[in-house]
């Protein structure tokens, strides 16, 4: 397995944290605020919910809350140590990264922050499964699976600060852009994949494959349905991967749906796993198998990874309305981390020096993370008129001359730099 | 020099764009075997093979989100939508991806996918099937928004426009399809006497007054300036806009200035419509040799009315030729 990039940091930057594990752990979660009545009010529901969780139990499991490895008959992992550890730097360090943005988004550096926190396992065993030439098609929490193909992790930073609306290479990465309108980008996914199988190399094992990311909210849109169908008819070499975290914001599942979700593919003509989304392992063995099976030309799979969203939808929402500490609770039971820790060190497949250093590397990349946030530099006023075409267009010519004389105007040695920029939102010396 | 429908000429400019580029495929609702519902892309399924002409599920919103990805791989897809009535379902995609993808991505992504729209009025179709909904996406920055109006402009335009690296909505006036004019196929587009995909094409000269068209409405307005020249002995200007997004303003301000006086004439509901927005770019530049305001003959603010009724609906001769009187006796 490949590492991932930032590898410039250096792994001695330690603090006396003790763990990342547990500092972030605790970072997102809300007071408890499960002794108010209103929350009490709402325990029944809730808890129906978690009933219809343990019916869930079908998923592909390698991996138990507790650590224990278990055997599987369709699927498989064959890691070497250094591969297993791997996975574990990988699992700490998107969380640690995410903490941090999480932690900007509070203190006014970031608009906005969708936190990917409970999810790490389902993103980085997918993630991890992928091969250099495989393409995604992401939603915009997969900050993780990002981390896979090698992309800067200030590609996100940079979107949720409103720098950019998330212009990093795709050429080079094969990770596309984050789709904030949910499950346009199936389509393009499906869209991509049919144009691989017209190129060709369909069939042989080192062909591409494409992988498209989205949620259970995303299962009730059209364009994803569309492009279920779409890919079954025409076979397109594209894997589905539901990241069934249990919320749409406020909406649980079973608001989109009366069924297990990866029982929907079936009626599309496509096989349906379901994964237990909190176990890195089988998260991989799926994800693989399904890529797998698009590269010879089987065509498209849907995974269902069963997973929970820990964090809120995004900075801006409050869980606290929709949901209770005792399913909180549930799932934290659950959390893929603590439990590929527990795995680890049962199988002595780690020692304790290692887990240290790598909370100490995980903070350390946290802490780039700040300082180039911190240091970002604002677009300058008249880019927002940049690239709407790729090929001339005079209309916007004329507005971006007008708008720079109307910049130009402001004549600086009158006014104070800062009442400049009160005049003119945005504005700057360039 | 071919005389040929504006359908066929569409269908050979078609043909010509997918001889010269392999990566040129067509895609939509039974554009295969049967050839479209208007047959523009008739024999095309026959001669490129259902791998470049693909008849695709029943869908929008998957023909355009698909062609986003098939471009995005490399591919320039030409999507035909069936009728403009039926395009909302993939509006989403069209709005929220094909248009700001170039954009969002800092002009990495380019998306050179047209979209091919039957639209307007008078064929007598029922409910969805004779609307004009050029407006909404003229509006839209990040395309491109153009409607044929001859056979010899349809052939080429087609291929200009699956040439262009931005996304085209392709307005095809529905009730021209079967106007029959001369095409010349040996026209080579590199050729600087081309007229440009975003340039207007003034077809008729005079100095009494501007009529302002595009797609179905060019013919209307060249058959009422006959008419105002036999007739009221007037000279009307007729430009035939083509593209609608962007504009191309230059030759109306010049042709106002001359005349002083503008009628805009489309199917489309006049309020905040095209009309609109070349009325307040007219009365903008050309204030001063305006001899009276701009007169806008359209479509009303109703949704299309059932076909009995479109004959009212839709501007005709006898109402450009009052938006004339108008603006004369202003």
């Amino acid at each position: 397995m490949s590492r991932s990039a930032w590898t410039f940091l250096s792994w001695e930057k330690t603090t006396d944290r003790s763990s990342a594990v547990r500092q972030n752990f605790d970072l997102p979660l809300a007071a408890d605020r499960s002794g108010s009545g209103r929350q009490r009010a709402r325990v029944s529901r809730s808890s129906a919910m978690l009933g219809a969780m343990a019916e869930h139990e079908s998923f592909v499991q390698l991996l138990n809350p507790a650590g224990q490895r278990r055997e599987h008959p369709d699927y498989s992992v064959d890691f070497t140590s250094a591969e297993y550890r791997g996975l574990y730097e990988d699992l700490v360090t998107v969380r640690r990264l995410d903490a941090e943005a999480t932690a900007l988004q509070r203190q006014g550096e970031l608009g906005l922050w969708a936190s990917l926190l409970g999810q790490e396992a389902a993103q980085i065993g997918s993630g991890r499964a992928l091969r250099r030439q495989d393409v995604v098609f992401p939603s915009y929490r997969e900050h993780a699976v990002a981390w896979c193909k090698g992309l800067d992790p200030m590609s996100a930073i940079r979107l949720f600060r409103g720098v950019d609306h998330g212009a990093w290479d795709r050429q080079t990465t094969n990770f596309h852009g984050y789709s904030i309108v949910i499950g346009a980008q199936t389509l393009h996914a499906t869209g991509y994949a049919m144009g691989i199988t017209k190129d060709g190399p369909v069939g042989k094992d080192d062909a591409a494959a494409v992988i498209a990311y989205f949620g259970d909210g995303a299962t009730s849109q059209g364009d994803t349905n569309e492009a279920l169908i779409w890919s079954s008819v025409f076979a397109a070499p594209v894997v589905f991967f539901c990241q069934n975290n249990q919320y749409a914001i406020s909406a649980p599942t079973r608001r989109q749906s009366r069924i297990p979700l990866y029982n929907r593919a079936a009626g599309f003509g496509l096989p349906g796993v379901q994964v237990d989304g909190n176990d890195v392992l089988a998260c991989y063995a799926v994800t693989q198998a399904a890529l797998q099976r698009a590269r010879v030309g089987e065509g498209p799979t849907f995974v269902e990874a069963v997973t929970y969203r820990m964090a809120a939808h995004t900075t801006s929402d409050d869980t606290s309305r929709y949901r209770n500490a005792s399913e909180e609770e549930y799932w934290r039971q659950r959390d893929p981390i603590i439990r590929y820790r527990a795995f680890l060190e049962r199988e002595r497949l780690a020692d304790a020096q290692f887990f240290d250093s790598v909370a100490a590397q995980a903070d350390a990349h946290a802490a780039q993370l700040r300082h180039l946030t911190l240091t970002m530099p604002d677009p300058l006023p008249e880019t927002m008129l940049d690239h709407v075409y790729a090929e001339p267009h005079a209309e916007l010519d004329r507005q971006k001359a007008r708008y720079r004389a109307y910049l130009d105007g402001f004549d600086d040695s009158v006014l104070e730099p800062d009442a400049a920029s009160a005049r003119v939102p945005g504005w700057r010396k360039s | 020099m071919t005389v040929m429908t504006l359908g066929k000429a569409l269908n050979e400019g078609l043909r010509a764009a997918m001889e010269t580029d392999s990566r040129v495929l067509l895609m939509g609702e039974d554009i295969g075997v049967l050839g479209g519902v208007f047959r523009v892309t008739d024999g095309l399924a026959e001669d490129f093979g259902e791998a470049r002409v693909i008849d695709t599920p029943l869908g929008e919103s998957g023909i355009i989100g698909t062609a986003i990805g098939l471009a995005m791989r490399g591919y320039r897809p030409v999507c035909e939508i069936q009728f403009d009535g039926f395009v909302y379902p993939a509006f989403n995609q069209i709005v929220t991806q094909l248009a700001k993808l170039h954009y969002r991505t800092a002009g990495r992504v380019r998306l050179p996918v047209v979209i091919r729209i039957p639209f307007g009025g008078g064929i007598g179709a029922v409910e969805h099937h004779s609307e004009s909904p050029e407006a909404y996406f003229a509006h839209t920055p990040g395309l491109r928004v153009v409607s044929c109006a001859q056979p010899a402009d349809a052939y080429v335009m087609i291929q200009q426009a699956i040439a262009s690296d931005d996304p085209v909505i392709f307005f095809e006036p529905k009730r021209r399809y079967w106007e029959k004019a001369d095409v010349n196929t040996e026209v080579d587009l590199s050729n600087a006497d081309v007229l440009g995909l975003h340039r207007a094409r003034l077809l008729r000269t005079g100095r009494d007054a501007t009529l302002v068209a595009y797609g179905p409405m060019v013919k209307t307005c060249l058959a009422a300036a006959e008419t105002a020249a036999v007739d009221d002995r007037r000279e009307l200007e007729v430009l035939d806009l083509r593209s609608l997004s962007p504009i191309d303003f230059a030759p109306l301000f010049v042709s106002v200035r001359k005349t002083g006086r503008m009628v805009v004439v489309h199917e489309a509901p006049g309020s905040a419509g095209l009309g609109a927005e070349l009325a307040a770019r007219v009365t903008q530049e050309c204030f001063y040799e305006l001899e009276s305001p701009v007169i806008a003959v359209t479509g009303f603010d109703a949704p299309y009315p059932p076909a009995r009724l479109e004959e009212h609906y839709l501007p005709d001769v006898e109402r450009v030729l009052d938006g004339v009187d108008r603006v004369m006796n202003y």
